[in-house]
């Protein structure tokens, strides 16, 4: 049983395609991330999920029940609104308890709901004031209290966090997170942050022009992207793709890069297929922060490069090489010094390497 | 010695600039008082005019300030003069007048706040050209529509009766009152609908515990609004009732008109000033949530 389950769904505004069949599972307890650009579609996801849109083709399915035609309040969710949504002119105990004296629940049942809730997030000294004496940590706190009190089936949470300033939004992350791991509810997660979505979801949809380009594990995500645009959203800065082609003599793969001098030798890369590799035009993959100033494994390729700019961040610098032409990007830790202008000896670490197919932008 | 030469020139510069600030602050005071007293003439004609008697007025200029405190013309204005026929006086029509005010007002507020609140926050196909034909209702001049709605009125039996002149201004008033919370409701974030829909809560049930509590503002600036069109309509009035069932515009103007013996100024005053007073002090009861509801939107933004 799939607690949530998107069967081809479609969805247009007028003649404006947001969603194109989607499909998408998600297990009991899980946490999934919708991650994207703005405008991708996510936000749409999310709310026909909640049942706040129709629905053009396509079904939504909780606990394997098609609830594509129920009623919002029944579909035993809840959700968690970028803007909080508190209603501004109720206190935090009626906006907490609104929900369930709708559901019709009975005074005491409904005082220890409160209670269970506002203790677990610690906003029982605040129950009397109204959503505007709060600050924005607090409403975030009580945005989430006022989903508990349901004790949804599945949480969503609608860009919850891009309110709050850098500094509450890594605290309030955590909190999340600590959060599932307590209650181990099944979470949908909708953000455009690659932070939030890695640091959160124990699976990270990553979706574009309405498609879900891949879903997977973050750790797949990262190392083994699925197409160049999964490639470059993810990681900061995102991962070099160097324009090339592949050269296959005697059971070995090389890359070589449109007017380099030499080529990359393609060890233990786990092509999903082999046959029709030579003379491909690919793209070749690596990220910034797999490139070393040190040799740090035996396998390793020394290159030659030489650096046409440093960034300066703090505990990190990106330095921009030239490699023939195409600019890579490489992030070393700032106490090494790079010159610029120069030669620098650089190693490519060959097995965190992603190939694409420059046609189709595919993984190969 | 370049540099004293500078502070010597910045100091000359800065006393300039005092001088120039001074000038310009009673500049703008002499303008300001300039305007107030145009404005505040008027009512200090009325007001001394209501006060003196006859013979005062035929004697003094406008501007004399009456001999004693005399509320005799008040007294005829409201209540008469005791005699039967022919006695045209203020307070039953102004009794009228409130009968049309307060339900009309209520009336078109609330509507207007349905109105406006199923724009913004349960839009259906072709709702922009529902608000665009309703606001083209704010331009439709008064005059165009006295033959229809006279008509309409003889229809529903309710010519010439507080009831019709009720019905009258609910319509009218419903162009201008769903333009005021639509602009409103605009600015309220669609998602409190959305957690209240998640919630379990009705159309009627957010609209009346949601959004209803938040609408204070504007609430006022649409009763502002739409009591002093209404509470000063004259021509409706004056097309749809006359007699007993005028509103106290119509009177005002029948009671001023009245030419049955010498022009009793004092009196026409203190009836001016009556038919007047309600808008007043509505407007000096709510003044300040006027400005505050009529710039709460543009602020946000």
């Amino acid at each position: 049983m799939k607690t949530l389950k998107i069967e081809e769904l479609s969805k247009n505004f007028g003649s404006t395609e947001v969603l194109k069949k989607i499909n998408l599972e998600i297990d009991e307890g899980n946490f999934l991330v919708l991650l994207g650009p703005s405008g991708c579609g996510k936000s749409t996801l999310l709310n026909i999920i909640a049942g706040l849109e129709t629905i053009n083709e396509g079904n939504v399915y909780i606990d394997d029940y098609n609830v594509s035609k129920v009623e919002p309040k029944d579909r035993n969710i809840a959700m968690v609104f970028q803007s909080y949504a508190l209603y501004p002119s109720m206190n935090v105990k009626e906006n907490m308890i609104f929900g369930l004296k709708q559901a019709k629940l009975s005074k005491e049942k409904i005082e220890e709901q409160l209670k269970k809730v506002s203790s677990f997030l610690q906003v029982d000294s605040l129950l009397e004031r109204k959503p505007s004496q709060l600050s924005g940590g607090q409403r975030q706190r009580v945005a989430i209290g006022r989903a508990l009190v349901r004790e949804p089936r599945i949480f969503l949470f609608d860009e919850p966090l891009s309110n709050l300033d850098a500094k509450l939004r890594v605290e309030m992350r955590r909190e999340i997170k600590k959060l599932h791991q307590q209650l181990k509810t099944t979470v949908v997660y909708v953000t455009h942050d690659q932070t939030e979505a890695m640091s959160l979801g124990t699976k990270i949809a990553i979706m574009n022009h309405g498609v879900i380009q891949q879903n997977d594990t973050p750790e797949i995500i990262y190392n083994k992207p699925s197409n160049t645009f999964v490639a470059d959203f993810i990681g900061s800065p995102s991962m070099n793709l160097i324009k090339g082609k592949l050269k296959q003599s005697s059971n070995k793969i090389l890359f070589s890069a449109e007017g380099a001098n030499f080529d990359i030798p393609i060890k233990s890369y786990d092509f999903k297929k082999t046959s029709e590799l030579d003379s491909k035009e690919v793209y070749f993959g690596i990220r910034p922060e797999h490139i070393y100033f040190k040799k740090l494994n035996e396998d390793d390729l020394e290159i030659n490069l030489s650096a046409d700019l440093s960034e300066y961040i703090g505990h990190e610098q990106i330095v921009t090489f030239n490699y023939s032409n195409q600019e890579i990007l490489a992030k070393f830790p700032s106490t090494i010094k790079v010159e610029l202008n120069k030669e620098t000896k650089l190693y490519f670490d060959l097995t965190q390497v992603s190939l694409f197919d420059s046609k189709s932008e595919e993984r190969i | 010695m370049q540099d004293s030469l500078q502070t010597s020139s910045y100091k000359q510069l800065e006393q300039k600039s005092k001088y120039t600030n001074i000038f310009l602050r009673w500049f703008l005071y002499f303008i300001l008082i300039l305007f107030a007293s145009y404005f505040i003439f008027p009512l200090y004609v009325m007001i001394v005019t209501s006060l003196k008697t006859m013979e005062e007025i035929r004697q003094g200029t406008l501007l004399t300030w009456p001999s004693a405190l005399n509320f005799e013309s008040w007294g005829v204005a409201w209540g008469g003069r005791g005699y039967g026929a022919g006695d045209t006086f203020l307070r039953p029509y102004f009794w009228n007048s409130i009968k049309m005010v307060v339900p009309a007002v209520f009336f078109s507020t609330f509507i207007g706040a349905m109105t406006g609140y199923v724009l913004t926050k349960w839009r259906f196909k072709g709702d922009q050209w529902v608000f665009l034909f309703l606001l083209f209702g704010c331009f439709i001049p008064f005059q165009a529509i006295l033959l229809p709605m006279a008509r309409t009125l003889g229809v529903l039996g309710i010519s010439n009766s507080v009831i019709g002149l009720v019905l009258v201004h609910t319509v009218y008033g419903i162009p201008f009152t769903t333009l005021f919370f639509r602009n409103y409701y605009v600015s309220v974030p669609t998602e409190l609908v959305k957690a209240a829909r998640i919630d379990g809560a009705g159309f009627f049930k957010i609209f009346f515990k949601i959004l209803l509590p938040i609408s204070a503002p504007i609430i006022v600036v649409t009763v502002i609004w739409q009591f002093t069109q209404i509470w000063n309509d004259f021509l409706f009035g004056s097309t749809f009732s006359f007699g007993e069932a005028a509103p106290i515009q119509v009177a005002l103007n029948n009671m001023v008109l009245s030419s049955t013996s010498v022009k009793e100024y004092n009196v026409d005053m203190a009836s001016a000033i009556i038919a007047g007073i309600p808008t007043l002090i509505v407007y000096v009861l709510a003044g300040k949530y006027f400005i505050r509801g009529l710039t709460s939107g543009a602020v946000k933004g």
